[in-house]
């Protein structure tokens, strides 16, 4: 299966970003893949609030299933999150269950004035009704692959598609 | 019960090798100290938050069960319970059904009646813990929160994870733990955790009728004097003197331990210059531990307690889950 090129995708989402952002815009990445979106993003839009980060480990639905993620790193919100306009940053769009976990985590830091998804891919197979408002490509990835966000030592970005019985979490 | 601590395959690990319950430090490996630490990491964040609450453990019941009077540990494991959404009940039973005659079992068969999740264990005796453990179905969870002289975990491990704060790596330190070695369950759960780490040299300084015999096996340095022991020393871990154990014939008197074994600003000057104190409280102020010293610039005291609660979710949310 040919994987469209990330940092070309990157340029794109860029863009789209770009046209709706004013002085009260934060974005907030969403570990792993979606903080290394989100640190380009915000080095590339030139944000005057600082970059935040989630890790939705302590919000996800499947705790009592799979248990406590085996890596877990700190959520860091260095601004005010009531009244700011959030754009949530994740790699790849699927169930929706993680941007769930991500508002609600969001929300016990404050009520922001509006919140936004960009995500890279959207692969379908939504569990919830989310929709991303940015997205860089859609994508239709069979339901036994797993799509990831994959970041060189030089920092370049790309795609990489894995076996889901491999990487199951 | 005395024989816990050297059961041959590990009681707190399940068949995954996945933290079952956390009854010593004693045996656990490396990336299990290591994996609550950085999980604690995360939880201090939370912490700090306005809402200082994760939905983790919601619907899940906590008993804490003290056998044994504590408010500090008991305290702090009600706010962690709390902080992840679990329900907490705290049964103080040295006022209640053991006064009766209920044995230990008993009262923990009847709780689990009531659909407990979890059991925070306080115990004067030694083992009492892994008595529960082994006696409960395998997805109740317990965690050692004092038993006898056996064993503090979560104790050693938020001192640890205090430590590993403010001093980066375990692996370049000199650690002194200072006081009543013998009857504490806290110094010996230090010593397993900080060797575990990789804490290259742990010393214990303490008067010869505080020390259990052959202390030396547990890796660790022995002085008997202050002078000699705290020199170069980058972490100094204060222990508290337990009252009773004046009325014992150890001790001759509170001043005379406090003129050689109390820690004063003259006798940090030996420890290296950034070295930090630590004390598990509750303190006794002129008696192991000076107030200079205790308010002082080196004091991480008050924030052991508030990493404690971090450790303590830790510790709950991995449990739970595994």
């Amino acid at each position: 299966m040919q994987l469209p090129d990330a940092e070309h995708l990157l340029t794109n989402l860029t863009e789209r970003v770009r046209h709706d952002i004013g002085p009260n815009t934060a974005l907030v990445g969403i570990h792993t893949g979606g903080v290394w979106l989100a640190e380009r993003l915000h080095q590339n839009l030139q944000l005057s609030l600082p970059l935040g980060t989630l890790d939705v480990s302590f919000y996800r639905d499947d705790f009592g299933q799979i248990g406590l993620h085996p890596q877990i790193r700190p959520s860091d919100v260095p601004f005010k999150v009531e009244g700011s306009h959030i754009v949530l940053v994740d790699d790849v769009l699927y169930t929706g269950r993680t941007i769930r976990a991500a508002i609600n985590e969001l929300f016990d830091y404050g009520r922001p004035a509006s919140v936004r998804l960009a995500a890279l891919i959207d692969r379908g197979g939504r569990e919830l009704p989310m929709v991303a408002q940015y997205v860089g490509a859609v994508l239709d990835v069979p339901s036994d692959k797993m799509l990831a966000l994959e970041k060189s030592v030089e920092g370049k970005l790309s795609l990489s598609l894995y076996d889901k019985r491999r990487n199951n979490e | 019960m005395t024989n816990a601590g050297t059961m041959s395959n590990n009681p707190q690990l399940n068949k995954n090798g996945q933290l079952q319950h956390l009854l010593t430090t004693e045996g656990l490996p490396a990336p299990i100290l290591l994996h609550i630490l950085d999980t604690a990491e995360s939880f201090v964040g939370v912490t700090e938050r306005d809402v200082k609450k994760v939905p983790l453990l919601r619907g899940k019941s906590i008993f804490n069960l003290f056998f044994e009077p504590s408010t500090r540990t008991r305290t702090t494991f009600e706010i962690a319970a709390k902080r992840l959404s679990a329900d907490v009940v705290n049964l103080n039973i040295a006022a209640s059904s053991q006064s009766k005659g209920e044995t230990l079992l008993d009262t923990v068969d009847n709780l689990s009646a009531m659909h407990a999740d979890m059991f925070v264990v306080r115990h004067s005796q030694s083992g009492a813990a892994h008595l529960i453990a082994r006696h409960m179905r395998p997805e109740i969870h317990i965690i050692n929160a004092g038993d006898g002289r056996h064993a503090h975990p979560t104790q050693a491990l938020l001192d640890v994870f205090t430590i590993r704060r403010y001093k980066s790596d375990f692996r370049n330190l000199r650690v002194a733990i200072v006081g009543d070695i013998l009857h504490s369950r806290v110094a010996r759960s230090q010593i397993h955790a900080l060797t575990t780490l990789g804490v290259p040299e742990v010393r214990v300084i303490a008067p010869k009728t505080l020390l259990p015999t052959k202390v030396e096996r547990l890796g660790v340095h022995v002085y008997h004097d202050m002078t000699q022991g705290l020199k170069d020393v980058d972490v100094l871990m204060m222990l508290r003197l337990q009252n009773e154990r004046m009325l014992s014939a150890r001790l001759p008197s509170t001043e005379e331990y406090f003129k050689y074994y109390g820690l004063t600003q003259e006798k940090l000057a030996l420890a290296k210059r950034d070295a930090i104190v630590l004390h598990p409280g509750p303190m006794n102020r002129g008696v192991e531990i000076d107030s200079a010293v205790a308010d002082g610039k080196q004091s991480v005291i008050l924030p052991q307690v508030t990493f404690g609660i971090a450790v303590r979710m830790a510790v709950m949310s991995i449990l739970a889950g595994s």
